[in-house]
């Protein structure tokens, strides 16, 4: 073989240089414009605004949220109290129609020429006001979900990246453990841990904690013990395949502490998983939420939750259907904006999806 | 210099590296798989070692079990003289590094180019203030040929040839000796690859750096390096100097690989054969005794199956692992 003509041209043999031309100056330029430069972030940020469906969710859901905030600073009543005409309670007051005036509302507002604040979805069955008790329970709905799937977070995250990071047998030994959570019937153990915690824990004598009520705090704990698995399995399967990254290798290869690889390496990479997986826990757990209020598992009374709601409704249902409905749009309403923005997140920053 | 030469006349010598791999063959069973079973070659300062060998063969291996990214099952590796082991491996960080065969998954996709180039220098708190980092940076961007505006880019706005060239940078921030360059231009087309190749070149030249330069490919190899050395199954079959072992190949396997290169003088292709190989690569895990490569070698006598043959010296550096050539 010749060897002195390939030293020269050692790729001559795929390509012939006497076709090419050199490049000027000009081109070479062309070559080194970019496209605009875009951080991970404002990509998927971007992507997620050009998504129609989840910017509709996202107004839904912000306008619900102005709603739970403002509502109680503007209506006068309180979920709690039965409506009260001139310091008397109005025992007709019950299960009036949206917008619909007692007797007794009507004649003070005649006698003294004013008006009084309408009862926007009406009353309930002890004639307290049902628009402000479906706002409170949405707010409950809400921070049980939220918080409940920080609890999930926090958990998970926590359990999968030790998994994970570790490896070999204490990977096998936690997945193990995951997998016998995993197939217990969940709803059956939210049930029987939400009973026990209610009969158990007592936790009214402690500050903003106590407020909440034993059961709702008990209901965030059931979430945080049960639903982190998910989480745990999705976070443990993330390290492992970014583990296996050259870039990882590489990081080692130039003298990268362990803290430093999992702090600036494996977390970025992991983040957008762990936050889309966040996202669409939180419907999850406001669904799980007002099914366990709806069977009597869930907050406790006067304290209204969208499922107890719900329940109370259903023996007037054929009477009052409103009752049942309006409760019922603000699940459906929350549950699925927070759904669509959880898909509309994953399709935006999984960076798998992409093209 | 002078004091190098006392010393050794080699910058690295690495001395029957074993890594052994257990893998699962049972609930409870591991069998060791033997992806690089005894090899010792030796680089001068400045020289580039070329090493081939097929897929699978342990060419990557080599060089990862040298940096001790995997921990080395046996040998002995003295780099500028001093046996490299646990302790003293991350200080020699400083001076040896490694160019990754896959320019995609090789770089961080969170990190700007910045970042990823940077890394090094922050490990070892290399610069005195911010300002001397970016100026770092920045120098080594031009080194490598990267458009220094774009710094601040994302590993994955770059295309394959210049990603390559960030990872050659993120090597070159510790102002090595030794760099290993694992397949760094296999994954690139091969306009590019011509590119990449001469700025190693260029980058050789002026640093004076060491090359343990593995492919697959005996054109790459044998235009940039001064010595060769053939691999099959974690095992060095011959090693000479790259145009003795182009002129006068010996050991049968490098026989094959040599007449595998295609030949652009259609009248010389004619005449000379191309040696196929038969059968298939042996599993690594079930390694045939004796010479590796006896089951697939026309020249297979008795004794190959009895003993490995050592790699002995046909004339100056040229040595060969064959009984029968
Ligand atoms: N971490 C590992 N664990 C177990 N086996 C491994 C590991 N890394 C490599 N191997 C095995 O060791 C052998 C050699 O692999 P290696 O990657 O070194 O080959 P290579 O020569 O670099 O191949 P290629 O040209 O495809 O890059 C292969 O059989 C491979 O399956
Ligand atoms: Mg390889």
């Amino acid at each position: 073989m010749d060897m002195q003509n390939l030293k020269k041209n050692p790729f001559s043999l795929q390509i012939d240089p006497a076709k090419f031309e050199k490049a000027t100056d000009d081109e070479k330029r062309q070559q080194d414009v970019m496209a605009e430069s875009t951080t991970f972030f404002k990509d998927g940020m971007r992507r997620l605004f050009h998504n129609p469906l989840a910017v509709m969710a996202m107004i839904i859901l912000a306008i619900l949220i102005v709603v739970m905030i403002v509502a109680p600073m503007v209506v006068p009543y309180s979920y709690e109290e039965i409506i009260t005409v001139e310091g008397v309670r109005d025992k007709a007051a019950t299960n009036l129609a949206p917008f619909e005036f007692s007797q007794r509302e009507q004649a003070f507002m005649e006698k003294y020429n004013v008006s009084v604040f309408p009862h926007i979805m009406g009353t309930d069955e002890l004639g307290r006001d049902y628009f402000i008790r479906v706002v409170y329970g949405a707010r409950v709905s809400l921070i049980v979900g939220v918080f409940a799937s920080l609890m999930v977070l926090l958990i998970g995250t926590l359990y999968g990246a030790v998994s994970g990071y570790a490896g070999g047998k204490t990977d096998m030994i936690m997945m193990r453990i995951v997998d016998i959570l995993y197939s217990l019937p969940d709803i059956l153990i939210v049930i029987l841990l939400a009973v026990v915690f209610k009969q158990t824990l007592d936790f009214s004598n402690i500050p903003i904690i106590g407020k909440l009520g034993t059961n709702m705090v008990s209901m965030f704990l059931v979430f945080g013990l049960l639903y982190w698995v998910g989480m745990a399995r999705i976070v443990r399967g993330e390290i492992l395949t970014i583990k296996e990254n050259e870039y990882i290798l590489a990081a080692k290869s130039v003298g990268a502490s362990p803290a430093h690889i999992v702090w600036s390496h494996i977390i970025p990479n992991c983040l957008s998983v762990i936050i889309i997986m966040t996202a669409q826990e939180i419907p999850a757990a406001i669904f799980t939420e007002s099914y366990l209020s709806f069977i009597g598992l869930g907050v406790a009374l006067p304290m209204p939750s969208l499922g107890s709601l719900a329940n109370a409704a259903r023996s007037g249902m054929q009477s009052y259907p409103w009752k049942l409905v309006f409760p019922a749009v603000a699940i459906i309403l929350i549950v699925l904006s927070f759904n669509l923005i959880g898909d509309a997140m994953r399709d935006a920053f999984d960076p798998k999806l992409k093209k | 210099m002078a004091e190098d030469i006392k010393k050794s006349e080699y910058l690295v010598e690495v001395k029957n590296l074993k890594e052994y791999f257990p893998v699962k063959t049972g609930f409870f069973k591991t069998t060791p798989l033997k992806a690089v079973d005894g090899v010792s070659f030796n680089i001068k300062p400045g020289e580039t070692l070329g090493l081939v060998g097929e897929s699978g063969c342990g060419k990557t291996t080599v060089g990862r079990t040298l940096l001790h990214l995997y921990k080395p099952t046996g040998g002995e590796f003295y780099f500028d003289g001093e046996l490299v082991t646990e302790k003293n491996i991350h200080q020699l960080r400083k001076q040896m590094q490694m160019v990754f065969q896959d320019p995609y998954s090789s770089l961080d996709p969170r990190m700007t180019v910045e970042d990823i180039i940077g890394e090094p220098l922050d490990v070892f708190k290399l610069y005195d203030s911010k300002g001397d980092r970016h100026d770092k940076i920045m120098d080594l961007m031009q080194l490598v040929g990267l458009n220094a505006e774009h710094a601040t880019r994302y590993a994955h706005e770059f295309s394959g040839g210049q990603r390559q060239r960030i990872g050659i940078a993120r090597a070159l921030a510790v102002n090595p000796r030794f760099i290993i360059c694992d397949e760094p231009v296999s994954a690139l087309d091969v306009s590019i690859q011509a590119q990449v190749i001469n700025m190693f070149e260029e980058i050789q030249e002026k640093l004076g750096i060491a090359y343990l330069f593995i492919a697959h490919d005996l054109l790459v190899v044998h235009h940039i390096s001064n010595r060769i050395a053939v691999m099959y199954l974690g095992k060095l079959v011959e090693i000479a100097d790259a145009d003795e072992l182009n002129n006068n190949p010996i050991h049968p396997y490098t026989l094959s690989l040599l007449s595998a290169v295609p030949i652009p003088d259609p009248e010389t292709a004619r005449k000379s054969q191309r040696i196929i190989l038969e059968g298939d690569v042996p599993s690594p895990m079930h390694m045939p005794s004796g010479c590796p490569f006896r089951t697939r070698c026309r020249y297979a006598t008795e004794q190959c199956a009895q003993a490995m043959p050592e790699l002995t010296s046909r004339g100056g550096d040229h040595m060969v692992a064959c009984f029968n050539r």
